[in-house]
């Protein structure tokens, strides 16, 4: 899918692809995030599609040089629609030998290789684990491999510019950043606006970037390194106003949109916990907009914060991880007792404990369905992308709201960091969220009078007159009152089962997301697999073979319709996770089909590809 | 929120009629009795209290109100009272604890309360012993306590939470006993006019698992050799007729000497209002038999409340940057696809 065009100047050939696939990788010091984010802006304010992957280590600044410390990006851009990073890279940045080393099988043959070759010292390289300098050596034959000075150049760059010289050396990641953008045919506008903006209040950084950003540029545009300049076109994406979104910033953004559409105030208390913490971050700023957050002393006051506010009238939200939900556990056991809204987000991360705190990963749908003590049931939601995170966190709360009830959210590490271009909806257009206190003590029957179409009790904000009443852990009979009576906690337990399990009339039934349901082949996903999943759906059918996919955001309750669809499929079901198969087990047992899993644990997402070939591994052997 | 005047109230306007099911003979009952005639008296509308409370015999206490209440996850009440102060300050938020749900599982929530002076009014409930689950030692339990899970004597060294209160930098400090109704009740009064959190440890007697826990305090007989009354600008008298009184000495140390008519200049002269912590500290940490145990307000002084910094931050938000949800949603940077 290439064409040639002629070239800008007359000397450097202009080739057009369909999607290009970057890697950029270093210490963790060096920016690598940063310099990716600024590249998957740009592209996205080019008009192309985007999908990122910011993979990088739990310590903030890991020995300088190791093979630990490499922090990673890696971003896909396309004129067509990209659901995923990308599997290899065309093109790889390595700022020293630790990055080359550990992202070099990433980079396809024939790819693009820079390398930072001041960072390629005898040090540096013992670090790394080699014994000689793989510039000098064979392994990096059937690559184009481009060795720069990026350290030397960048300090040369800034000679007349009164920074020390670890503030120089701090620019080096945007030389290479201008070096990509004349690769890519990227404007350098966005970026200089955007370094004007982030140092307002330091010029003199912003315009030392700016110099080495151009630098950068203009070295591989007159240096003529590269044998040919590639171009992207715009991505023929649905007509909009788009903005580009992680998915810790989409939920925070949808608080506030929860707060215009609900009258509500949001109340936020959060504990910092990765990859969590950017939800805290960004909420923190929009107290102008309804949302008030609280950094409480640890994950349980953090809950119990939020829980309170809900029975005060506002609508309770916290956010966390794994080992948070773990912690919050007994609070949500309290939460559905006194059935109050509350909405849980949990953006999960490798576990158990501490685990792999800043990678991505699904294994806590168990704890999410099931990790609480008694009878205990929520609703439990998962956002498959970035942009997904919005939309799910609206839903959550309209959920949360309706059937007074707590609800969790699984977003994972993957689309927490990942970005996305994200239509952005008009107010206008957002669905309204109702809301009723119960006001009038005259038609006020209890605590646990249930309404009748929906099973939820009634909303009465403290200072009331008239309605004061007690709620709280210990079981309650209708009217509100403790009851020890045997026959009415049986009842009581399965009224709040039935309330959730009553919330399947209240979402979408279950539908296929690509293909036909006479396919031989159904591929269901739940959470962040949702771009892998798609992307592997749609090369296979292009393919000419008869897969569909299915994507399920609702978990608990599960939608309608489901168990007939998994009944037709039943043996042709492949069900990848980024855990041991805890949604297959869920499955099996509730529909008694039979799904092979495909898992994965090793806190990165699916490739496209490990779909595909376990895809047509499966329909060679049912063949 | 209503705006016709406040009603006047009876002490039963504040009893939720539920019948109540501590042991007969409990402390708490009075303590009850207490906080249903203080409320009554406060000119607060009813519907706008709150108590919120863990798990534990003290923490029943909502359920025996009639007002709004949570009874909730144990030792986690201060977490629940800071949400609802936090998203309605103008409700008046009160946590009931015991020494084990508030010192002991929920002790990390308690000095956060007080460390960032979130406008709670917490009751904490010592009778040094855990009841609801059948007698073991609690952290105020004094050392060598011989209990259902701790058959040679319990090992470690119990807490004075009137000094974990202060340590944790809490702006209002108080103790009194279920047995002194008169004096609990002023203790309550003067809770609810302070801004900000309001410490309160209310000596109590659990007569089935530690009967007497406090007798040597209140005993008619023990009570005068035993308790010294703080009062704002008062020497610290005790004993018969005042006889006794507490002397700091030059090097720091508190000493019980005989009353000389006031002619001893190391006299301590209660000062509740002393911004710095350190007599208030002295005084949490006397007792029996060296000292007499101090009842009354050791420490009572202003503070900005965390609610009312807490919304000033969002009103002066409000007041600086737009509510523009379509501008807020769009970002610094967007693109336009026809």
């Amino acid at each position: 899918m290439t064409s040639q065009s002629p070239s800008q100047g007359g000397t450097t050939p202009r080739q057009r692809v369909e999607a290009a696939i970057i890697r950029l990788a270093g210490d963790s010091g060096d920016g690598i995030q940063l310099t990716g984010s600024r590249m998957s802006e740009t592209s996205a304010l080019a008009g192309n599609d985007v999908a990122t992957l910011p993979d990088y280590p739990a310590e903030i600044r890991a020995p300088a040089g190791t093979l630990p410390g490499v922090s990673g990006f890696q971003l896909q851009f396309a004129s067509k629609s990209v659901l995923t990073p990308g599997d290899q890279a065309d093109a790889l940045v390595a700022f020293n030998p630790a990055a080359l080393r550990v992202n070099l099988s990433g980079l396809k043959q024939g790819g693009i290789l820079i390398v930072n070759s001041d960072a390629f010292d005898a040090n540096n390289l013992r670090k790394a684990g080699y014994d000689h300098s793989p510039l000098e050596g064979h392994e990096l034959e059937g690559f184009r491999v481009y060795p720069v000075g990026i350290t030397s150049i960048t300090r040369q760059a800034l000679e007349q510019t009164d920074l020390s010289l670890r503030a120089k050396d701090r620019c080096k990641n945007f030389f290479a950043l201008g070096m990509l953008y004349w690769l890519y045919s990227r404007p350098l506008e966005p970026t200089l606006e955007w370094l004007r903006r982030k140092f307002a209040s330091q010029p003199e950084l912003a315009e030392a970037n700016e110099k080495v950003l151009r630098a950068g540029y203009n070295y591989a545009e007159t240096a003529r390194i590269f044998q040919t300049v590639y171009e992207v076109a715009h991505a023929p994406l649905p007509a909009g106003l788009y903005r580009s979104l992680d998915g810790n910033e989409a939920i925070a953004l949808a608080l506030a949109a929860v707060a215009h559409q609900s009258g509500l105030q949001v109340f936020l208390g959060s504990y910092p916990i990765t990859p969590a913490s950017t939800v805290l971050h960004r909420a923190g700023r929009l107290k102008a907009h309804g949302v008030a957050t609280f950094q409480a002393e640890d994950e349980i006051a953090a809950v119990g914060a939020a829980l309170g506010a809900s029975f005060a009238g506002a609508l309770g939200v916290t956010s966390t991880s794994g080992p948070g939900l773990a912690l919050k556990g007994e609070m949500l056991g309290l939460a559905v007792m006194m059935e109050l809204p509350l909405l849980v987000i949990c953006v999960q991360r490798g576990g158990p404990s501490t685990g792999l705190p800043t990678k991505t990963e699904q294994a806590d749908l168990d704890i999410a369905l099931h990790g609480r003590h008694g009878e205990c049931p929520m609703p439990v939601l998962a956002a498959a992308s970035p942009g997904d995170c919005f939309h799910m966190v609206f839903e959550a709360a309209r959920l949360a709201i309706r059937h007074m009830t707590p609800v969790i959210l699984l977003s994972d590490g993957y689309i927490a960091n990942g970005a996305e271009p994200f239509r952005v909806p008009a107010p206008e257009d957002l669905p309204p969220i109702p809301v009723h206190f119960h006001t009038d003590p005259e038609t006020f029957r209890g605590a646990y009078v249930r309404d009748a179409a929906t099973g939820a009790r009634p909303w009465v904000r403290p200072g009331t007159p008239g309605l004061e009443h007690r709620v709280g852990g210990l079981e309650k009979d209708a009217q509100g009152a403790v009851s020890y009576d045997p026959e009415n906690h049986e009842q009581m337990v399965r009224a709040r089962a039935a309330k959730i399990e009553g919330i399947e009339s209240d979402i979408p039934p279950a539908s296929l997301e690509e293909g036909e349901a006479e396919d031989d082949l159904l591929i269901v996903g739940w959470g962040s697999t949702w771009g892998a999943i798609t992307q592997a759906t749609r090369e296979l059918r292009q393919q000419g073979l008869k897969v569909s996919s299915l994507h399920l955001r609702y978990l608990q309750p599960l939608p309608g319709g489901l168990g007939e669809i998994l009944e037709q499929h039943s043996g042709r079901i492949l069900l990848p996770e980024l855990n041991r198969g805890q949604l297959r087990e869920v499955l099996s047992a509730r529909y008694g089909v039979t799904i092979e899993g495909l898992q994965k644990v090793q806190g990165q997402p699916f490739r496209v590809s490990e779909i595909k070939a376990r895809a047509r591994k499966m329909l060679e052997e049912t063949r | 929120m209503s705006s016709d005047p406040v009603p006047t109230y009876k002490k039963k306007d504040f009893s939720s009629g539920l019948e109540v099911r501590w042991c007969p003979g409990c402390g708490d009952y009075s303590i009850l009795n207490a906080v249903q005639t203080a409320f009554a008296a406060m000119g607060v509308p009813r519907e706008n209290f709150v108590i919120v409370s863990g798990i534990g015999c003290s923490s029943r206490f909502p359920y025996y109100m009639d007002t709004y209440g949570i009874h909730g996850v144990h030792g986690r009440a201060p977490t629940l009272a800071t949400g609802i102060k936090l998203a309605r300050p103008e409700l008046d938020v009160w946590v009931v604890t015991g020494d084990g749900d508030g010192l002991a599982i929920g002790g990390n929530h308690l000095i956060h309360a007080m460390r960032r002076n979130v406008g709670l009014k917490i009751l904490m409930f010592n009778n040094r012993i855990y009841g609801l689950t059948k007698g073991q030692y609690s952290p105020t339990s004094e050392q060598g306590k011989v209990t259902a899970s701790t058959p040679l004597g319990s090992i470690d060294p119990p807490f004075q939470p009137l000094s974990v209160a202060l340590g944790a930098g809490a702006t209002f400090v108080a103790r009194t006993a279920d047995r002194f109704g008169k004096h609990l009740q002023e203790m309550i009064r003067r809770a609810a006019c302070h801004r900000g959190a309001a410490f309160i440890e209310v000596l109590q007697n659990c007569n089935i698992f530690n009967n007497g826990a406090w007798g040597q305090i209140t005993g008619k007989q023990e009570r005068i050799d035993n308790v010294v009354y703080l009062e704002q600008g008062q020497p610290l008298r005790f004993g018969e007729e005042g006889r006794r009184a507490l002397i700091l000495e030059e090097c720091g140390q508190p000493r019980a000497v005989e009353w000389n008519d006031g002619g001893d200049p190391r006299l301590i002269v209660h000062d509740e209002t002393r911004p710095e912590p350190s007599m208030a500290f002295l005084l949490s940490h006397l007792a029996p038999p060296e000292f007499p145990l101090p009842l009354g307000v050791l420490r009572d002084v202003p503070a900005p409340a965390f609610e009312d910094l807490h919304h000033e931050q969002i009103r002066r938000a409000e007041q600086s940057e737009s509510n523009d949800l379509a501008e807020l949603l769009a970002g610094p940077s967007t693109w336009t696809i026809e």
